[in-house]
């Protein structure tokens, strides 16, 4: 008797379990009945990667703000919430558990590849449509159909940039100082070693430092200019390189430095003497100086709200991101009332079969696995700006 | 010739952690206990500099003389409110609420300070020293410079003045120095405030030889230090400045000669090795402990 009563008493309680989930599920969906779309984003807003947070948090909106005056998307408007991850993959869940909170339907994010890559595998999980775009690392994209990127991933920057500098005859003599504790800069350095030989490029000095060890650059340097290195290439964030320049500019070690899209904003920190980073180049696909009417038209809307600034790769990443958002959800025809998944899976589907005109690149495409294909471009610092070097 | 250059960025490296040494030792060495917010002062008082230098334009010398008093009277404040009480407690539990304390000032700095990183403009204007091809700049001068006056100052200080004596007193013995009439609480915030003074100090020189100062500016470099402290002799005072010294050139030698990856792991393997062998440090005197 007592054996039944137990039994019973279980197989009362699995199925409260089962009906608990099962009323919950439809809620989920439900809530969701509002007519517009609500695009969310993550980034870091304060902290050493701010730079890139508020760049893209800024350009998003301006895209946001000229589709919604343009009648938005499928006719319905768009709502837009972006949150702080202060670049800490942690804060980046939590910040994506507030954005689900909100309801949103799809996410434009997360600005850097460690957040990111711990944020794809919940919208994974979830079938929610994530777009970012400026997380480089492969590992975002690893076994996640839902995740695209609008900007290289970090082989493909590895690659890109070797070809650059062996093309363009910049050097032949190359060092490279990264970072082993980082997955970007990790990722970069070892697509460009691989390729850096069929480039006539010959590596000289490979130094690394670690998260707990970036003040100090100072040895790093002696070896590259030991090594007789022409050309040192910094796949790493703009903070560190700061210092980089810094030492090497009190060692009168003078090579060409050349970065990817990490040294981005560079020009953007408080109290660096910019004369240091004269004569950088990085590999960036988007230079503010370009005479285009998209990017002029970019420009002026970002000054207006970003006090006078003048926009970075980032904020075009983002611009191009909300724009691809559009292109997708239109061909894909989805409307606000569907669920997070079904959305994410229409939306998925199509993506590799548009084309988008942006400020990064034209007629850039995506392949299923969520790599974007468009034309490296490259600037060069002068007199505190960037200069396009075609 | 390299050899001598690399020697030389161990020595700028070295003698920053030797500064920073040199409060963790003197707080040890006279309280006994393992203040692990030294760190997080030296960072207050880069933040205080700072702010000072840029917003206020106040000239870096007087920025400097500024930061020590707000560093000591922070030390003092942190000792009162969250030492004093714990007076009685097991050095557990000490330990425990430093790290707090070190917590705590991060996290205020973040929520003032927000935690990107700025660049602080170096409070030396000594020019930088050529010997040769080799050149040794002005903050490693007057890192140095400084660390030498300070072992100087403290060595005196402790030998020469009653203060002193009483602080010698306190760390050999608390409850017999008390029955001495030695004010024991008075001693260790007094140690407590020349260590947080030193602090802003080695605060101000950390930052002009790695410029980028954050809220976390002063955890690693804390935690080196407190490795060279325990390398030189934990206590020791000229202990201080030599681990610190040999510290930052295994550093910088191991970075240059084996990997620059594995500096960090070869440093620590010192530590184990020196302790295996010599567990009292370099200069480190042997205690024996009453039972």
């Amino acid at each position: 008797m007592k054996k039944l009563l137990g039994t019973l008493l279980s197989v009362a309680m699995v199925a409260s379990l089962l009906v608990g989930c099962g009323s919950a599920a439809p809620a989920d969906g439900a809530s969701d009945g509002a007519k517009t779309f609500k695009i969310g984003g993550i980034g870091p807003l304060t902290g050493g990667a701010a730079v890139y947070g508020i760049a893209v948090k800024n350009g998003a909106q301006i895209a946001i703000d000229e589709i919604n005056a343009a009648g938005g998307i499928n006719g319905c408007q768009i709502e837009y919430n972006f949150q702080d991850d202060e670049c800490d993959a942690e804060k980046s869940v939590n910040a994506y558990n507030t954005l689900k909170d909100w309801d949103m339907d799809i996410l434009m994010g997360t600005v850097t590849s460690g957040c990111c890559v711990a944020v794809a595998a919940k919208t994974a999980e979830d079938g929610m449509f994530e777009l970012t775009p400026s997380g480089s690392s492969v590992d975002i994209l690893a076994g996640n159909d839902n995740v695209f990127q609008v900007c290289f991933t970090d082989p493909n920057q590895g690659i890109a940039s070797a070809q650059y500098i062996g093309q363009s005859k910049l050097a032949t003599k190359v060092a490279v100082i990264y970072d082993s504790s980082d997955v970007y800069s990790t990722g970069i350095y070892e697509k460009f070693a691989a390729e850096a030989p069929a480039q006539g490029l010959e590596i000289v000095a490979t130094e690394a430092f670690t998260a707990d060890n970036k003040t100090d650059f100072t040895t790093q340097l002696q070896k590259a200019k030991d090594a007789g290195a022409e050309l040192v290439f910094l796949p790493f964030y703009y903070t560190e390189a700061t210092l980089v320049l810094k030492q090497a500019d009190t060692m009168g070690f003078d090579p060409i430095f050349f970065g990817c899209d990490g040294l981005d904003g560079i020009l953007a920190v408080e109290n660096f003497d910019v004369a240091l980073a004269e004569d950088v180049m990085l590999l960036t696909p988007f230079a503010a100086d370009a005479t285009d009417d998209l990017t002029k038209s970019f420009v002026a809307k970002y000054a207006e709200i970003a006090n006078g600034e003048i926009p970075n790769q980032f904020a075009a990443d983002a611009y191009d991101a909300i724009y691809t958002i559009k292109a997708a959800a239109e061909a894909a025809n989805v409307t606000p009332d569907m669920s997070v998944a079904d959305m994410g899976k229409a939306i998925t589907a199509v993506m590799p079969t548009i084309k988008v005109d942006g400020l990064t690149g034209k007629a850039m495409s995506w392949n299923a696995e969520g790599e974007v294909n468009k034309a490296p471009k490259a600037v060069v610092i002068k007199n505190g700006a960037y200069v396009s070097m075609d | 010739m390299s050899f001598l250059s690399y020697l030389i960025n161990g020595l700028s490296l070295g003698s920053v952690y030797a500064i920073i040494a040199l409060g963790y030792t003197m707080v040890y060495g006279i309280a006994k206990m393992l203040n692990f917010a030294h760190g997080d002062v030296i960072m207050v008082g880069g933040f205080a500099i700072y702010t000072l230098m840029n917003s206020m334009g106040v000239n870096p010398i007087i920025a400097v003389l500024i930061s020590v008093v707000i560093c000591t009277a922070l030390g003092m404040a942190i000792e009162k409110i969250a030492y004093k009480p714990l007076r009685k407690a097991s050095p557990l539990a000490v330990l425990i609420t430093a790290i707090g304390v070190s917590y705590l000032l991060q996290n205020l700095a973040l929520l003032i300070f927000g935690s990107d990183a700025k660049l602080f403009s170096s409070v030396v204007s000594v020019p930088a020293a050529n010997i040769g091809a080799i050149s040794i700049t002005g903050e490693t001068i007057v890192t140095i410079v400084a660390c030498i006056i300070i072992m100087i100052v403290l060595t005196l200080f402790i030998k020469k003045t009653k203060a002193g004596q009483a602080m010698l007193a306190v760390s050999e013995d608390k409850e017999a120095a008390e029955l001495m009439g030695i004010n024991v609480n008075a001693t260790i915030s007094l140690t407590f405030a020349i260590g947080s003074g030193l602090a802003a100090i080695a605060g101000a020189l950390l930052c002009s030889a790695y410029p980028a100062l954050t809220p976390y500016t002063g955890s690693m470099p804390g935690i080196k230090a407190f490795v060279a402290a325990v390398f030189g002799g934990i206590g020791s005072i000229p202990g201080a400045f030599v681990g610190g010294l040999l510290l930052g050139i295994i550093e910088n030698l191991s970075k240059a000669y084996i990997s620059s990856q594995m500096a960090d792991a070869i440093v620590f393997s010192v530590l184990i090795i020196v302790l295996l062998v010599k567990p009292t440090g370099i200069l480190g005197k042997k205690i024996s402990e009453k039972v």
